[in-house]
């Protein structure tokens, strides 16, 4: 990317900031992260996991499918670019895929046929503990130091938004509210299977269906979701069919 | 992801080597009472609780680990108040350190009759996946303090355990499958497993909890993984409406 213009990176910080509000819905606003990320790259695409109280990553949300995917291969093969800022509280930068796959047996010959070439990844801190990480998925992209810093900064920029708190005093605050956004997806998901099921869709055109509901309605995803999880068997007209 | 997790092999053993007690129900309502007396001595609290709620609004207390907490539990259904409802509700942990600190207002008959019997903090965790609510793990401790960050991961690694007893208590499940690789999966996090969920839910016209139910009777009765089982339904390769697989 090497370095951004300042009044684009004001206009992302300013954004991203923007939807600290009283409608907040979690999974939308990392949706909204991960695109606006992707965005700084020519050629990349983002995708976030979050850890529950035992450490387990959890898919949360992506720029696109493809990026989505990498993260799913990363948490089913067990390594990667992800993984690894997560366990080590540090960004993993620059990582060629072509080279990486004695690295990562799992994730590096996946990704690279998936078309990626180079991989990048942060993770998600709050003081001393790391509650997720962010993979960046592109093409030859090089990152200077002055790029990841932004990066890094974005991502933490984003778990302050994950929390929704003015002032994070204690632990058990952020441990509450990582394990509402991560049942939050949890919801996401069983609306997923229920419209799949109920219009003889695949799960991601199901996805599809809901997002457009939602944003053609004015309403917020979670809340889509969970009218369609709660009002089962009476599932909403989502249209678009 | 094949990390050994022990935080979870630890709380499964606390709660498998609490010994059972002479009035101790059968099944689920033995196991559950075991681990409240578990998680209340590990979480230095006096007493802890679980509430469960069905599909069909039934209610009510589950197991407590003491006798004198199930007037407590039983009480926030009757108030209609307190923060098992709450953690239910908002689908969140509700974490009062001190009771004295805003709870009266936020639950003004029940913060009070608890205040009453000594206790001062209380700790909800909602029992959950997703939208299917099962109920809430109550913690009371007779002194006001927050949990530690330690205390807090046990905390909710307790209440996992506690979904997955509830789940093995469904009429569909098969009994004792709670402690084998099952319970990682259930909470794994794994987004077909959630799909599979909704799908099922569908195809038999159930509620959630009941699908999800099913879903583990079957990898049971298949010998198969769950996360097996779940990308089969979601590759519509098994499904449960009957006839067609």
């Amino acid at each position: 990317m090497t370095t951004v213009s300042p009044e684009r990176l004001a206009t992302l910080f300013v954004d991203v900031a923007d939807t600290l509000v009283d409608e907040f819905d979690v999974v939308e606003f990392l949706q909204m992260l991960t695109r606006r990320v992707a965005g700084l790259f020519d050629t990349g695409e983002v995708g976030l996991m979050l850890a529950d109280h035992r450490d387990r990553l959890t898919f949360m949300a992506a720029s696109d499918e493809s990026a989505r995917l990498m993260e799913l291969f990363q948490l089913q093969y067990g390594d990667g670019p992800c993984l690894d800022a997560f366990r080590t509280a540090r960004p993993v930068t620059n990582v060629n895929l072509a080279a990486a796959t004695e690295k990562w047996p799992g994730f590096a010959p996946r990704a690279a046929l998936a078309g990626f070439e180079s991989v990048h990844a942060f993770p998600l801190r709050l003081r001393k503990q790391v509650i997720g990480a962010m993979g960046v998925f592109g093409s030859s992209t090089e990152l200077d130091d002055a790029d990841a810093q932004i990066v890094q900064s974005l991502a933490d920029v984003a778990v302050i938004g994950l929390l929704q708190e003015r002032a994070i005093r204690r632990g058990e605050v952020l441990t509450g509210q990582l394990q509402g956004a991560l049942n939050s997806r949890v919801v996401i998901e069983q609306a997923k299977g229920i419209v799949a099921q109920a219009r003889a869709v695949s799960p991601d055109e199901a996805f599809t269906l809901i997002r457009d509901f939602a944003r053609r309605n004015n309403r917020r995803l979670g809340e889509v979701a969970g009218t369609i999880v709660t009002s089962l068997p009476a599932l909403p007209d989502l249209g678009g069919r | 992801m094949g990390v050994v997790d022990e935080r979870a092999v630890r709380v499964h053993r606390l709660v498998a080597d609490e010994p059972a007690r002479p009035g101790d129900g059968h099944g689920v309502a033995g196991r559950l009472r075991r681990l409240c007396t578990a998680a209340g001595r590990a979480l230095s609290a006096s007493g802890a609780g679980v509430s469960v709620l069905a599909g069909d609004g039934m209610r009510g207390v589950a197991a407590v680990s003491e006798p004198a907490y199930e007037p407590l539990e039983e009480l926030q259904f009757t108030l209609g108040e307190g923060p098992c409802l709450d953690a239910v509700t908002s689908r969140q942990p509700v974490l009062v350190p001190d009771l004295a600190d805003g709870a009266m207002g936020r639950w003004p008959g029940y913060a009070s009759a608890l205040h009453d019997t000594g206790v001062r903090a209380v700790f909800a965790f909602p029992l959950q996946i997703g939208a299917a609510r099962l109920g809430a793990l109550d913690v009371f401790r007779r002194e006001a303090g927050s949990l530690t960050a330690g205390e807090l991961r046990d905390a909710l690694t307790f209440a996992d355990v506690a979904v997955t007893t509830l789940l093995d208590g469904q009429a569909r499940a098969v009994p004792g499958s709670a402690a084998d690789g099952l319970e990682d999966e259930v909470v794994g996090q794994r987004a077909e497993l959630f799909q599979a969920q909704g799908m099922v839910a569908v195809q038999v016209g159930t509620s959630l909890v009941d699908a999800l139910a099913r879903l583990r009777a079957y990898a049971y009765a298949e010998d198969k993984p769950l996360g097996d089982v779940a990308r089969d339904v979601v590759a519509r390769r098994v499904s449960f409406d009957g006839g067609q697989s």
